[in-house]
Order: C-alpha cells, then sequence, then structure tokens
C-alpha cells in the first residue's frame, strides 16, 4: 500500500492497538523512509504517553508508559554483519525478543538471523512521488 | 584532599567513549583520559576491533589508572567518585558504574552519581571560572538537544529545569544521516561542516521546523527527510535524462555494439545537485532554529549568560552564529573547547564536584538508567 505521513502514523496506531504480548514488528527501509514515525503511531497505538524519540543513539529505547511495555531498538549503529550480531547480544535482545512486551526493531535487515519467525516484518520505501511511502507487510 | 583542594575522580562510559578524569575544586583538571585519545593499541594490547569503541569493559581500567597516573594523585587523595548514571546506553553506563562502585567500596570514600547532560553543562566550567548559575544552556550532541535554565549545581530540586527537548532526532543525529546520504562518511558533523564552508547556505530552502508557537521543543527528522528527498529526486531526474540522452544517441547509431554498456556509464555518471550546497543549506536550517529557539529561551529567562555544549558545540558555523546571537542580545556566550565538548569525564568530576559539595552523596546500589529526568 502506498501512504503518506499522516496515513502511515494512523496506520502504526491501528496495528499497535491490535498487538499481543511478545510481538516483534522487524521494520526496514533507508533513510527518511518513515521507520520512526511508524514506530510513534504504534506506540500512540499502545496507549504510550511519552514522546516517541529517535533510538539510533541510545540503540534501545524503553517505554512503560502503554497497555504493554515497549522496546524500540535501533541497530542502525551496531555496524554490519558480526558487528551488529554482537551489538544485539550486548544489549540482551534475547529479554526482549522472547519477553511480554511489543519490540519494534529499526534496521532489521542487519539482525535478520536473530528475528523471531514469527515476527511481523514491514518494509517501507519511497512512493511514486516524496511525499508518500510504499509499505510492504509479511 | 590534596594541597587543601577536593579531588573528584570522573568516571564516564555513557556511550561510545571510555573515559576516566581527575579535577580539584570541581574546575581543575588535573587529568583528562578518552579511551579513543590515548594509544588505543596499547590499551587492548595491539588489537582494535571494530567494535572496540563500545568494549569499556576491556578498557576501563587502564584508563582510570592512566588518569590517577597523570593526575599524580593516590586512591587516598581522592575525596569522592562521580560517576555518570544515565542517560545513555545502559550496558554500557553499568560499566563504568560497576567500576566506580568497586572503587567507592574498597577505598571507601564516597560515591557521587552524576546526570550525563548535567556534566555537558559542566564542561563550560572547566574553562571559565568566572561562570556561575544562573545560566542557560543549549545542549546538542548525537543523543540530545536540550535547552536547559541552570539555578544552581548543587543537585537541589528545581536547580534545572528543561525549556525544550527535541521530540524526535537529535541535532547531531541529523547532521550523521544527511552526511550519509551525502556520502560523507562517519562521524557526519565535522564532514558536513566542513564541506558546508564550500557551499551556498541559501541555495535550497528547507523548511524551518519551529512547531506550535511558543513551544522552545525540537523536531529535526522532517528536516533530515526533507533533504534526502531533494536528493533522491535530483538524482532520479539525473538518471532519467541520462537515459534519455543515450536513448537518443543510440537512434543515431542503431548498431553500435558498445550502446549498452555506455548506457549504464551514463547513467550513473552526472550529479545533478551540488553537496556543498545541500550541506550549507541543511546546516543553516539546522542553525537557524538553534539560535531562534535559544534567543526565545534568553528572552523568556532573563539569563545573561549562555552556555553552549555537547558534541556539536564543536561545529564552527554553529559557534560563530551563536557567537552573532549572543552579542546581539547582550549575553555572554561560554562554550568548552572541542576536547570537551566531546564525552568525557573530567566534566563529570566537574559536575559531580557541586554535588558533592552540597552533601549529596550516593549508595553502592546506585542504579543505571536509560533515561532520566534532569532535575
Amino acid at each position: 500500500m502506498v501512504l503518506n505521513e499522516r496515513e502511515l502514523m494512523e496506520y502504526g496506531m491501528r496495528l499497535g492497538s491490535e498487538l499481543a504480548p511478545g510481538v516483534v514488528i522487524a521494520l526496514t527501509g533507508e533513510l527518511g523512509a518513515g521507520k520512526t514515525t511508524l514506530a510513534k503511531g504504534i506506540a500512540k497505538g499502545l496507549g504510550v504517553t511519552d514522546e516517541i524519540t529517535s533510538p539510533t543513539f541510545t540503540m534501545i529505547n524503553e517505554y512503560t508508559s502503554g497497555r504493554l511495555p515497549l522496546s524500540h531498538f535501533d541497530v542502525y549503529r551496531l555496524g554490519e554483519g558480526e558487528a551488529a550480531l554482537v551489538g544485539m547480544e550486548e544489549l540482551g535482545y534475547e529479554e526482549y525478543f522472547f519477553g511480554d512486551g511489543v519490540t519494534i526493531v529499526e534496521w532489521a535487515d542487519l539482525v535478520e538471523q536473530l528475528l523471531p519467525e514469527d515476527a511481523i516484518r514491514i518494509s517501507l520505501s519511497y512512493g511514486p512521488d516524496v511525499e508518500t511511502r510504499e509499505v510492504v507487510v509479511s | 584532599m590534596k594541597n587543601g583542594k577536593t579531588i573528584l575522580l570522573g568516571i564516564e562510559t555513557s556511550c561510545d567513549e571510555t573515559a576516566a578524569a581527575v579535577t580539584a575544586d570541581g574546575r581543575e583538571v588535573l587529568s583528562n583520559i578518552i579511551a579513543s585519545q590515548v594509544d588505543v593499541h596499547a590499551v587492548f594490547g595491539g588489537v582494535v576491533p571494530e567494535i572496540a569503541a563500545r568494549h569499556h569493559l576491556t578498557a576501563i581500567g587502564s584508563i582510570v589508572s592512566e588518569a590517577l597516573r597523570e593526575a599524580r594523585v593516590s586512591t587516598d587523595e581522592i575525596d569522592a567518585i562521580a560517576v555518570t548514571k544515565g542517560p545513555g546506553l545502559v550496558g554500557a553506563v553499568l560499566i563504568g558504574l560497576a567500576t566506580a562502585k568497586a572503587m567507592a567500596y574498597v577505598t571507601g570514600r564516597s560515591l557521587v552519581g552524576v546526570h550525563h547532560i548535567k556534566g555537558h553543562i559542566c564542561a563550560a566550567l572547566l574553562q571559565h571560572p568566572e561562570l556561575e548559575p544562573p545560566f542557560l544552556a543549549l545542549v546538542v550532541s548525537g543523543g540530545h538537544t536540550s535547552l536547559i535554565d541552570v539555578r544552581g549545581l548543587g543537585g537541589a530540586e528545581g536547580d534545572m529545569s528543561v525549556l525544550g527537548k527535541t521530540r524526535d532526532d537529535a541535532a547531531g543525529e541529523a547532521y550523521d544521516k544527511v552526511a550519509r546520504v551525502l556520502g560523507l562518511g562517519y562521524p557526519g558533523g565535522p564532514k558536513v561542516d566542513k564541506l558546508a564552508m564550500e557551499g551556498n547556505p541559501d541555495a535550497i530552502k528547507f523548511k524551518r521546523i519551529m512547531l506550535e508557537d511558543g513551544s522552545l521543543d525540537f523536531s529535526f527528522s522532517g528536516l533530515k527527510t526533507a533533504v534526502i528527498n531533494y536528493v533522491h529526486t535530483k538524482k532520479q531526474a539525473a538518471e532519467n535524462a541520462a537515459v534519455k540522452a543515450s536513448e537518443n544517441r543510440s537512434l543515431d547509431s542503431e548498431s553500435r555494439p558498445a550502446d549498452k554498456k555506455n548506457r549504464l556509464v551514463d547513467a550513473q555518471a552526472p550529479e545533478s545537485f551540488d553537496a556543498a550546497d545541500v550541506a550549507a543549506s541543511f546546516q543553516q536550517a539546522v542553525i537557524d532554529v538553534l539560535a531562534e529557539k535559544t534567543r526565545q529561551s534568553l528572552i523568556l529567562t532573563g539569563r545573561k549568560s549562555l552556555v553552549l555544549a555537547g558534541g556539536v558545540a564543536a561545529n564552527s558555523a554553529l559557534r560563530k552564529r551563536m557567537r552573532e546571537m549572543s552579542e546581539a542580545e547582550g549575553v555572554g556566550l561560554f562554550i568548552p573547547s572541542p576536547i570537551f565538548c566531546t564525552d568525557n569525564a573530567a566534566m563529570i568530576a566537574c559536575a559531580g564536584y557541586y554535588e558533592y559539595r552540597a552533601g549529596k552523596r550516593d549508595s553502592l546500589d546506585l542504579d543505571a538508567y536509560a533515561t532520566l529526568p534532569l532535575s
């Protein structure tokens, strides 16, 4: 589907309101594709009242003000290949992926091997014009 | 105590840098060691893995020893150990925290947990003995963009209040991402700053995102996306033009076998945008917003001193604009040297000193925090 920023946010909110404990949402897409915007929507749908800021710097942000605990990973700075996997180990990803909260992973393609099989995979890319994004869910 | 001065050991491991430092009476820096600044090979025994920067555990022991050695103080002469307790990467913060606790336990000295952002603010005190609260601080780094009214340093309630902060990306993060899109590499801040010097800051009118009236918050995600969209659109247009041009050429000489190859080469060759202009225009948009929100905060609080701190405070264009703005507003501007703008432990020891002096002590069950409100 092709969505603009507002629609992407609304899509995230709908998704967030339906999520069950233990779900991992794997987001892929280049810079500016809307990963954090979608994450903001999902958080809002979960009832998170905190401001969702980009986790690029801290690599992981945690929010407990919603219906379920939300952890928001960004593996952008962990590097590629082995470095990303080791970095995820250091962050203790298993506790989050296999815990009772909801986990959103940005740049999930860098840590594909670690994702649970039942993760919701959402890929974002530039749409037909600069205001829109193509969203593919699998 | 040494020579009648209060000695603090500072430890900082909240993100990429492993750092330790010793200060006397808060502002006098006796040593300031940062893992990426010392001979890394010596610390790591010749092996520097790609992810070594985050391996605080390997580095922390030698960094602390080096800080004490260079300062020529023994553990007996230390009055307290100040350590970053957050915000930051919890796993990273924990390494520094565990080290500080172990040292506090063994030596019987006091432990003082410090807020990382407060450390950045206190970096300005290190080189400006005349600077005293109250003042306004703008902290800009890869992870933070905050405007803070500083009324005291002792850690009392109401000493600091956050007037505005980013709602999405930090300013430094936007720099890093724009640098990546322009193919400049990491860290992006200094590279964009340098390239911007050759560009025209008015070439492209990127929107200044000021948010709703009266808000002192920031938003840089939209600007980042606008820059990416611009580059994307220009590249696409160039590729289309190149394909068209080579198609026209192949019509002229239909049977030439090299045509297909030429077409591929052509499609990659042209650069339809000036990267320096993009860098300069992006930087101008960031700085316009930072300067304007800071100016509004100065007017709101009536402060006469302004501190510019954090990694992005090393940016030359930002320093220049802040200098002009503070002069126009009749405000004194205080910016730490670049070495104290990046993450370091001298700033943590300095911040810890003022809290220690005010009587603050933390127990050995002090926690590490990923997020931590500034108070």
